[in-house]
């Protein structure tokens, strides 16, 4: 990159940066941390706050680190008793509208701010409190708004307008009554949330965070009545470790499966075993479509519900282009109170299924249709987040770190390279492409490895030939990246045109599921980039790397289903799909 | 291309110029000036403006312009007037409500008497005449 | 018939007091005694504005000035002037630097006020664009788009001196200079008209009685930076202003004066309004592109500058009302001219919106250096009742108050700076001893609040703590601590707000607290409000030993609290006093005393 270099001084220090660096990049480069709070890597600087302000010799002013970019010969000043007095103040000031309840915060030990307060030597409020009583919005399935926590940092509007492209929340009012809530102060319920829960991921607060079902789970682990059995997401296996001080990334499946099986669940599966399943459901589909010409192209993968709900309330002309196949988790909750249910004896009213997912919208997904009902019971009767379960094992007295490695229980808990994949941008379709390969030509890819749909960028594209004709696909991840592609398949549709692709998989959160909404705090581009790399290392050190290959998957065929598509799958591993209003009120 | 060229927009200016040094091309040459912006309007301007036309009208004066202009700056004043007349000062007038608007026109207009109590001065340069 | 002669005796407060009551009835009897009673009117008039020099009489048609007149002279000049015709030279008016005697036009000291941007204001009807052009009306523009290059334009604002007139007071070429160089495009013109400080109307008076002057200069600077299109951002509580403007606009493209292709040059500009909502934010530049590109109106961070990164991230040359005014008169008369004009660092004029307790309220237009005493005395002509000077706040919430030993000080940016005020866009409120400073920049901080953003902490929360500490400090709840708080509080804002509302927004309250810290510690320490202002503080009660029972007070009383026989002493009922004043100010015996 032919970037201009720019001399600049910090407190005094000489060295040059590439033109475009920010103060506060800048400062990090020499290793000088400024204070910020309503700062975010992922979003462009909001400048709101206050507490990033900084000097610039032969200026009077102050100026924020976050949003002002570096020129050349400019000296800064990032620390003297002034700046850290305004600081201060400023913080101060912020806590005097902040309800005074870290003890009973769920952002105990985990709070931006709280680490402002301690850093700042706060020990004393000077000033009154001046709370915004408003009530919290518990109205959704999946996220609670609460007020009266927020500190107006602006970071959950811009996701979800700029980064999401929902639009469900957006500052309404002015001045101190300033507040964010869907618009018209409707319920989030009522607005066009896809609780995709990228807003509580960013929010350095408790004024965004994720229901709790902890308690649930708790209740049943200590029913002696209900047999519970857990399912456990690709993307959690790169991340819980983060909640123990691991490095993100760091593949922790097996203790895990540990975990679980201490804190009582009697079976203990794996997602990615629905993963595996999804494929083959989903690759005979895009055969039948794209083979035979049954059904419309593009296919567009469905398991990501925050993305079903979009297009349901934005797209739902689209619905035809869904794959009908249910997601990873909704399957191996349908397995768990049949195939499972018959296979140990157990009634499937006994069955209590968790499930563990990165994700916020599965809380939606699990009571979504009547389609999550297929086994004549709930199919799933409660997904809680990674975050949820990181505490609950805390809470548990276990010490994670010391657990042995422990197997999951067959045979919903055997997978493949390609199930594991789901959790990464891009691995829903190179699974796919790895099974349909297969199931076009009868061969077997000779290199199952298409990084050409791997990476952080926000759509991928890649070509591969199957059969003499040319695929074309297109990986799309952050809910906002999606509209340029739609558009594109609406236009040509409309106009007649070839199709620019014939499959697209879609994520709603920025790096797929490893960057989904029930994550550990903290997600950045560098920590995605260490949980995706930490996701293909699983598919590497994996015996079997096609989801046609995974036995236990042929052996559910054989006994149980019969083959992908039949009258069995459509049952249990299908869903339908419905049109949306944006405003239900 | 050109809705006007820059000739005819010279030769415009000049038309107008002259026009409003010689009142009396159309055959008006007394000039009743209203004051109508905000603060005059908020004092009655309006009122005022409609007792002109009124009264000039029982009078049978066909030969008085009335017209309007923006804020002369004595808003505490308002409404404010001016009158122009040949042999008669320019004069401005303020606090001009309805009944004074009357009295200006019988005796100022008609008897050519200066009225005593409203008279304001302008003390700021046009810039524009020099 | 006519009168042969007029003559005009100022009768403004100051040649009052130096008798031109006596010199106007001298003239009568003089005219009488000398027959020509018949042929001169004499008339008292407002203020001339030229009080040092009074009494002054003007003699009109030939508009004789003559300044310094004592009732005796009266008898000199009817026989002199009014029955030979020979000016009284004595008398006249004598120019410092030609010594000739003037007339009345040529007199630029008496002329205090000079109006370079109202102009046209109270001369052209500004329904009608003739009357705009035959007034040298897009002149400017001519020479801007036949005879000047880009550069040339530049060049003659940076001979001139302008400052930004919306408050910040940053040079006008460099502005135009940043966007004309920079290599992006399209480019934009915008005009600041969301006029907000409270009392300050300057803008509106303006936009009403001259708008074609605001379409001229934005289409002079989009000739000159390259931009093709132009907005003008009003506030909707400006209805007869945006009517002005939406006929200007249509009369000058039905001229194609704007338009494609304008008077044959080839440049196209055309110009589109666009309406605030009631946000006083939208002031402030980046917060009102911001509400262009529909947003909220909420500050963005600079760097970058508009003028760099403006509306929709192009290039934008935004500027308030006042400047654009004042560009085609620049381009005409040369930069030289209007350098000419006002101090060595703020050159040309600046309209101010005298308000308050202030005899002649009004807006003046007066060279930069012009004192503040020479605004409020000699052309706002004193304070009303008879009441004393406490103190003129200047630059409406972002300014500071300026107290009477500083009245002689010459008005431009620098210099109100350093008195803790700043020049702002023209807002000048006189207060008087009955105005309590406390109350005032209650007020003020009030205004601040409540039109805040929220956006950054500093100001939103800032803000409210320190109005909190204001209306402690006037219900006598506040301590000494507190003023300390309140100096930390109003540190951070100036230093950490984003944009200059939260930023200036401590001002009033800091700077009332320098000049006026007796009157804050007496509100503080000893719980009372010398000015007699702050409800909580004062009680309005009745002496019997004054009170002969008219009972005015009582029918006057809104709450009907006061209670008395005939000819008895009345009595207030403090439990239902809402603290009014109207007993106060009825009672012609002296018996309501406030304390």
């Amino acid at each position: 990159m032919n970037a201009k270099t720019i001399n600049i001084k910090v407190n005094g220090m000489p060295f040059f940066v590439h033109e475009g660096t920010t103060v506060l990049e800048a400062a990090k480069l020499v290793n000088v941390k400024i204070p910020t709070l309503c700062y975010h890597p992922d979003l462009p600087a909001w400048a709101a706050c206050g507490i990033c302000v900084v000097k610039v010799e032969g200026s009077p002013k102050m100026f924020r680190a976050c949003s002002t970019p570096v020129e050349d010969g400019m000296s800064i000043i990032t620390h003297d008793p002034e700046i850290v007095e305004v600081r201060r103040t400023v913080i101060e000031l912020i806590l005097s509208t902040h309800p005074n309840d870290c003890l009973q915060c769920l952002r105990n030990q985990n709070c931006e701010l709280q680490r402002l307060a301690a850093e700042f030597g706060i020990r004393e409020m000077p000033f009154e409190y001046n709370i915004n009583r408003i009530p919290v919005d518990d109205s959704t399935t999946s996220l609670i708004l609460n007020p009266e926590k927020c500190v107006k940092c602006g970071r959950c509007v811009k996701v979800c307008q700029e980064m999401q492209n929902v639009w469900a929340i957006e500052f309404l009012g002015r001045g101190e009554s300033t507040r964010i809530a869907p618009a018209g102060d409707v319920l989030l319920a009522e607005s066009p949330c896809i609780k995709c829960g990228q807003c509580s991921a960013h929010c350095p607060v408790g004024a965004i965070y994720e229901k709790d079902e902890t308690q649930k789970v708790w209740k049943a682990l200590q029913d002696p009545s209900k047999h519970c059995v857990v399912q456990i997401a690709p993307a959690v296996r790169v991340a819980l470790g983060e909640a123990f001080g691991l490095e993100p990334g760091t593949l922790v499946t097996n203790k895990a499966y540990a975990a679980l099986r201490r804190l009582g669940f009697k079976g203990i599966f794996d997602t990615n075993f629905g993963a595996d399943l999804t494929i083959m459901e989903e690759g005979s589909e895009f055969v039948e479509r794209f083979v035979h010409g049954k059904g419309e192209l593009p296919l567009i993968t469905s398991c990501c519900p925050a993305w079903v709900d979009y297009l349901e309330k934005y797209y739902h002309d689209l619905i035809p282009l869904f794959s009908t196949a249910k997601s990873p988790q909704a399957m191996v909750g349908a397995l768990s109170k049949t195939y499972y249910a018959d296979k140990s004896g157990i009634d499937c009213k006994n069955i209590f299924m968790v499930s563990i997912m990165p994700c916020t919208a599965k809380k939606y997904e699990i009571v979504r249709s009547e389609s999550m009902y297929s086994s004549g019971c709930q199919d799933i009767d409660v997904s809680i987040t990674t975050r949820e379960l990181s505490r609950m094992i805390k809470s548990a007295g276990i010490d994670f770190l010391s657990l042995p490695d422990e197997d999951a229980d067959a045979p919903l808990g055997i997978y493949t390279g390609a199930g594991t994949i789901f959790g990464a941008t891009g691995g829903v379709m190179e699974a796919a492409l790895r099974t349909a390969y297969f199931l076009v030509t009868g061969q077997e890819l000779k290199n199952v490895d298409l990084t050409d749909v791997r990476g952080i960028e926000g759509i991928k594209e890649a070509r591969i030939r199957m059969a003499g004709k040319e695929v074309r696909v297109a990986v799309a991840h952050q809910m906002g990246n999606i509209e340029k592609v739609l558009d594109l398949v609406r236009e040509a549709k409309a106009k007649g045109k070839e199709l620019p692709w014939h499959f697209i998989e879609v994520m709603a959160c920025r790096g797929g599921c490893i960057g989904g909404g029930g994550q550990p705090y903290g997600a950045t581009d560098e920590i995605r980039k260490k949980r995706l790399q930490g996701i293909y290392k699983d598919d590497t050190q994996s015996k079997i790397r096609c989801s046609h290959q995974n036995p236990a998957i042929k052996q559910l065929y054989a006994e149980f289903l019969g083959k992908p598509l039949s009258h069995k799958s459509h049952e249990l591993l299908h869903t339908k799909y419905t049109p949306r209003p944006l405003y239900t009120r | 291309m050109a809705k006007m060229t820059l000739e005819e927009l010279k030769k415009l200016r000049e038309t107008k110029k002259r026009e409003l040094e010689k009142r009396e091309v159309t055959g008006k040459d007394i000039e009743i000036t209203v004051g109508m912006a905000t603060c005059g309007i908020a004092a009655g301007a309006k009122q005022t403006l409609s007792a002109f036309l009124n009264e000039l009208e029982a009078q049978n004066l066909s030969n008085v312009v009335v017209r309007q202009t923006g804020c002369m700056g004595y808003c505490y004043a308002e409404p404010t007037v001016e009158i122009r007349m040949p042999g008669m000062p320019d004069i401005i007038y303020g606090k001009v409500d309805p009944e004074t608007a009357v009295k200006i026109v019988r005796k100022h207009i008609l008897g050519k008497v200066l009225i005593n109590d409203h008279i304001l001065d302008k003390p700021a340069a046009d810039i524009m005449k020099k | 018939m006519a009168f042969k002669n007029y003559v005009l005796v100022c009768g403004g407060t100051a040649c009052q007091s130096s008798k031109s009551e006596e010199i106007y009835k001298n003239f009568i009897s003089e005219l009488e005694a000398a027959g020509i009673k018949e042929d001169v009117q004499v008339v008292i008039t407002g203020c001339f504005g030229f009080c040092e020099k009074g009494p002054i009489v003007k003699v009109l048609p030939d508009e004789s000035f003559y300044v310094e007149v004592k009732p005796t002279d009266a008898k000199e000049i009817v026989a002199e002037h009014l029955v030979k015709g020979r000016q009284v030279k004595r008398l006249l008016y004598q120019g410092e630097e030609t010594k000739k005697h003037a007339k009345v036009e040529d007199i630029a000291f008496y002329q205090k006020q000079f109006r370079i941007v109202l102009r046209n204001c109270g001369v052209i009807n500004p329904e009608d664009i003739y009357e705009y052009i035959a007034r040298d009306g897009y002149a400017a523009l001519e020479k801007v788009l036949f005879e000047m290059t880009p550069d040339q334009v530049i060049q003659e604002l940076k001979v001139s001196g302008l400052r930004g007139r919306g408050g910040a007071g940053f040079p006008t070429w460099l502005k135009w200079n940043f966007t004309k160089e920079v290599n992006d495009s399209p480019k934009y013109i915008v005009c600041n008209a969301d006029e907000g400080d409270p009392g300050a109307y300057m803008d509106r008076s303006t936009l009403e009685g001259d708008p074609h002057s605001i379409l001229e200069a934005m289409a002079i600077a989009g000739k000159t930076v390259g931009a093709n299109k132009g907005y003008i951002y009003i506030r909707a509580e400006y209805p007869l202003a945006i009517h002005r403007l939406e006929i200007a606009i249509k009369q000058a493209r039905e001229l194609g004066l704007l338009g494609k292709d304008i008077l044959g040059s080839g440049f196209d500009f055309d110009i589109e309004i666009r309406l605030g909502a009631g946000a006083f934010v939208c002031g402030e530049e980046t917060a009102l592109l911001a509400s262009i590109e529909g947003e909220r109106g909420m500050p963005r961070p600079r760097p970058p500058f508009p003028a760099v990164k403006g509306l929709w991230q192009k290039p934008t040359v935004i500027n308030n009302v006042e400047t654009w005014a004042n560009i085609p008169v620049i381009i005409l008369r040369g930069g030289a001219w209007f350098a000419n004009i006002g101090t060595e660092k703020s050159k040309g004029t600046k309209v101010f919106a005298l308000t308050g307790k202030i005899r002649n309220s009004g807006l003046v237009e007066v060279p930069m250096g012009t004192t503040l005493r020479e605004i409020i005395y000699d052309i706002g002509g004193g304070i009303i009742n008879g009441k004393k000077f406490k103190a003129v706040q200047t630059g409406g919430p972002s300014g500071g108050v300026i107290t009477a030993e500083y009245l002689d000080t010459p008005i431009d940016y620098e210099n109100l700076q350093k008195l803790g005020s700043i020049m702002g866009s023209g807002g000048m409120i006189v207060m008087d001893e009955d105005d309590c400073m406390v109350d005032i920049a209650k007020f003020y901080l009030g205004f601040t609040v409540d039109e805040s953003c929220g956006k950054c902490a500093p100001c939103r929360v800032g803000g409210r703590q320190l109005l909190n500490y204001l209306d402690k400090i006037s219900k006598g709840k506040a301590t000494r601590d507190d003023l300390a708080k309140m100096k930390q509080i109003g540190a951070a804002m100036k230093r950490a707000s984003l944009c200059g509302l939260g930023q200036t927004a401590p001002n009033p309250v800091l700077s009332t607290l320098t000049y006026f810290e007796k009157e804050y510690l007496a509100h503080v320490d000893d719980r009372t409000c010398p000015a007699g202002k702050c409800k909580d503080l004062i009680t309005y009660s009745i002496l019997p030993e004054k009170c002969i029972g008219c009972g005015l007070c009582a029918r006057r009383c809104p709450v009907n609290c006061i209670t008395g026989e005939k000819r008895q002493p009345h009595v207030i009922d403090q439990s239902a006093c809402i603290k009014c004043g109207e007993c106060y100010s009825v009672c012609k015996f002296g018996a309501v005393m406030r304390k």
